[in-house]
């Protein structure tokens, strides 16, 4: 990967600015490179390069914004009007928004080219991509192996140099594991600051839509683009975007790391434990107060996760039923029409998840399950700001292993499942939360997982961005560093 | 804690599932994978604690009471499977 296609945003944003380039030029860079890794449904070249000659017209006018002309990526379960939008599901094959959803209505009126619709777990539910009803994802780092999901799409298309940006969007975990898995950074906002509007719904209480890039200030920059209180969507805060202008403030000197134990284990890969270690070992060196705590309810995470998200998705996914879009499966008569439509457009996973949910929310189990759940929600929340009373920010890995070969885990989905349990606190809380790329074991990325408390979003970036010069200062990660593509 | 292949065709007709017999006998296995993890949570004590059913709370959420134009007909149309008359068409529940 060389020339434009190889650069951050933020230098990519410069060269826009003094006309070095233009944003055509920049669009057709990436339009242009062949997608060898799964990581697009759907592009759509035409109406890119006329988004792109817009941002021009802006940028001659010596207007626009910190990114204005920079395209990107955007994951296919948020709304894009007049651009096919199937969530990577059978169920919405030819589905046509006839809507923006209020984050790439926001891209479009700063100038941000949208490059193509990116691939993902079928209603992103998976943490690997290989549950796409259209094609599998893979990762630019090694093409035998997942990028990680669900929006392993827009990891793959910015690691495979087919985007410098890409969205994504975060229920548990679904933004910082591909991220991990990619070399990237991955940034989930505190939950109600980045607008849900338009965005497909999963779990309701639980997603956020959030940012990729190759550095802390990229995604900063995004972030900022794109977050912001919104009235259409009556969970977004009523609080100004998330601000990427003091990026460089932040000091290690002082700051206060909690390493929760149970975010190590029998499953936790040597050569991630090494990088994660040498990581947390370089901000002690660098002055920071590095120290091993005990948050008990992470054990319970993934539990409480498949009690929860399953139960809000089989309500929200009520609503695919083949009456106001997607295919329709007719001979089944009254509501089997239905029912058919249903079996027939949703993968296997989905439907398991329906069926979990349905089940934890049926008459007799609401209690035992769906209320329980979320009694331990409120007590992870409560032990997490105890945490947080006393420390800066949670640290440990993204994920407990380096991406796994495609098809390893596809046949034990319990198995997979249990690998999300670093990432689903943040859900569950609503903290801010993101993965940093602190080195490689055998090659493959590994990533470091930072929580923050809620609203503390700025403040997280800037602690990252300051780990992130120290990191690459040492030689243990280098935010340059891309992989040999073809 | 188990569920029966019963309990599992109840469950797909609350979800509005049609499904194979193979299906049934999968997702059975599938659901008591994970009922067999539930368990863990059944002994932890959260007497006293409010059921948290959203991260960040926000409450009373007003929005200013001014028309908007909404989706014009034609467009909320565009993608439905059947229509007609500037109506969705929908499966038929009640026989004549």
């Amino acid at each position: 990967m060389s020339g434009l296609t190889s650069l951050t945003a933020a230098e990519l944003a410069k060269r826009l600015k003094t006309r070095e380039v233009g944003a055509v030029e920049v669009a057709t860079a990436f339009l242009d490179r062949e997608d060898a890794f799964g990581a697009y449904l759907a592009v759509d070249r035409a109406r890119c390069l006329a988004e792109a000659e817009g941002a021009q017209r802006t940028l001659d006018a010596g207007e626009g914004g910190p990114l204005t002309g920079v395209p990107v990526a955007v994951k296919d379960n948020l709304s894009t009007d007049g651009i096919e939008t199937t969530c990577a599901s059978k169920i919405l094959k030819g589905y046509v928004p006839p809507f923006d959803a209020t984050v790439v209505a926001r891209l479009k009126a700063q100038g941000l080219p949208i490059l193509g619709k990116t691939n993902l777990d079928e209603f992103a539910m998976g943490s690997s991509t290989e549950t796409s009803a259209y094609k599998i994802a893979t990762n630019p780092w090694d093409p035998t192996r997942t990028p990680g999901g669900s929006s392993g799409g827009s990891a793959a298309a910015v690691a495979g140099g087919l985007a410098p940006l890409s969205l994504g969007s975060d229920t548990g975990g679904s933004i910082r594991l591909p991220a991990s898995f990619c070399g990237l950074v991955g940034f989930k906002p505190t939950y109600g600051r980045c607008s849900r509007y338009g965005l497909v719904a999963f779990g309701s209480s639980l997603d956020q839509v959030g940012p990729f890039g190759w550095t802390v200030e990229d995604v900063a920059l995004l972030a900022e683009a794109t977050t912001g209180h919104d009235p259409l969507d009556a969970t977004s805060l009523d609080h100004p975007a998330v601000s990427a202008r003091d990026l460089e403030n932040g000091t290690l000197k002082g700051l206060r790391v909690a390493v929760p134990t149970e975010m190590f284990g029998d499953a936790t890969d040597p050569g991630v434990r090494a990088a994660i270690d040498a990581a947390l070992e370089t901000l002690r060196q660098e002055g920071a107060v590095v120290e091993e705590v005990s948050i008990p309810t992470i054990r319970l995470g993934v539990t409480t996760y498949y009690i929860i998200a399953p139960a809000e998705a089989s309500s929200n996914l009520a609503r695919f039923d083949g009456v106001r879009y997607g295919p329709r499966s007719e001979g089944g008569g009254h509501i089997g029409d239905v029912e058919r439509t249903r079996a027939e457009g949703f993968g296997h996973e989905v439907k398991s998840r329906i069926m979990i949910g349905t089940y934890a929310l049926s008459a007799g189990y609401y209690d035992a399950y769906y209320l329980k759940a979320q009694g331990v929600r409120a007590l992870m929340t409560r032990e997490f700001n105890e945490t947080f009373a006393k420390y800066d920010v949670v640290a440990g890995p993204t994920s407990p292993v380096p991406p796994f070969p495609l098809g390893s885990l596809s046949h034990d989905p319990m198995a997979m499942k249990l690998l999300d349990y670093c990432t689903i606190p943040a859900n569950m809380g609503g903290f801010p939360a993101l993965s940093l790329n602190c080195g490689y074991a055998d090659a493959l990325p590994v990533g470091l997982h930072l929580m923050a408390p809620a609203m503390a979003d700025e403040r997280l970036l800037q602690t990252a961005r300051s780990i992130e010069r120290v990191l690459s200062g040492k030689g243990l990660a280098d935010a340059t560093r891309r992989p040999s593509l073809p | 804690m188990s569920i029966t292949l019963d309990e599992v065709r109840h469950v797909a007709r609350l979800a509005r599932l049609q499904l194979e017999e193979g299906e049934i006998v999968t997702l059975q296995g599938e659901l008591n994978a994970l009922l067999g993890h539930f368990a863990d949570l059944r002994d932890v004590d959260t007497f006293g604690i409010e059921p948290t059913s959203h991260a960040v709370a926000v409450q009373n959420v007003w929005a200013p009471d001014v028309a908007r134009p909404g989706l014009p007909r034609e467009a909320a149309l565009r993608n439905a499977p059947l229509s007609r008359a500037g109506l969705f068409v929908v499966p038929m529940i009640i026989e004549e």
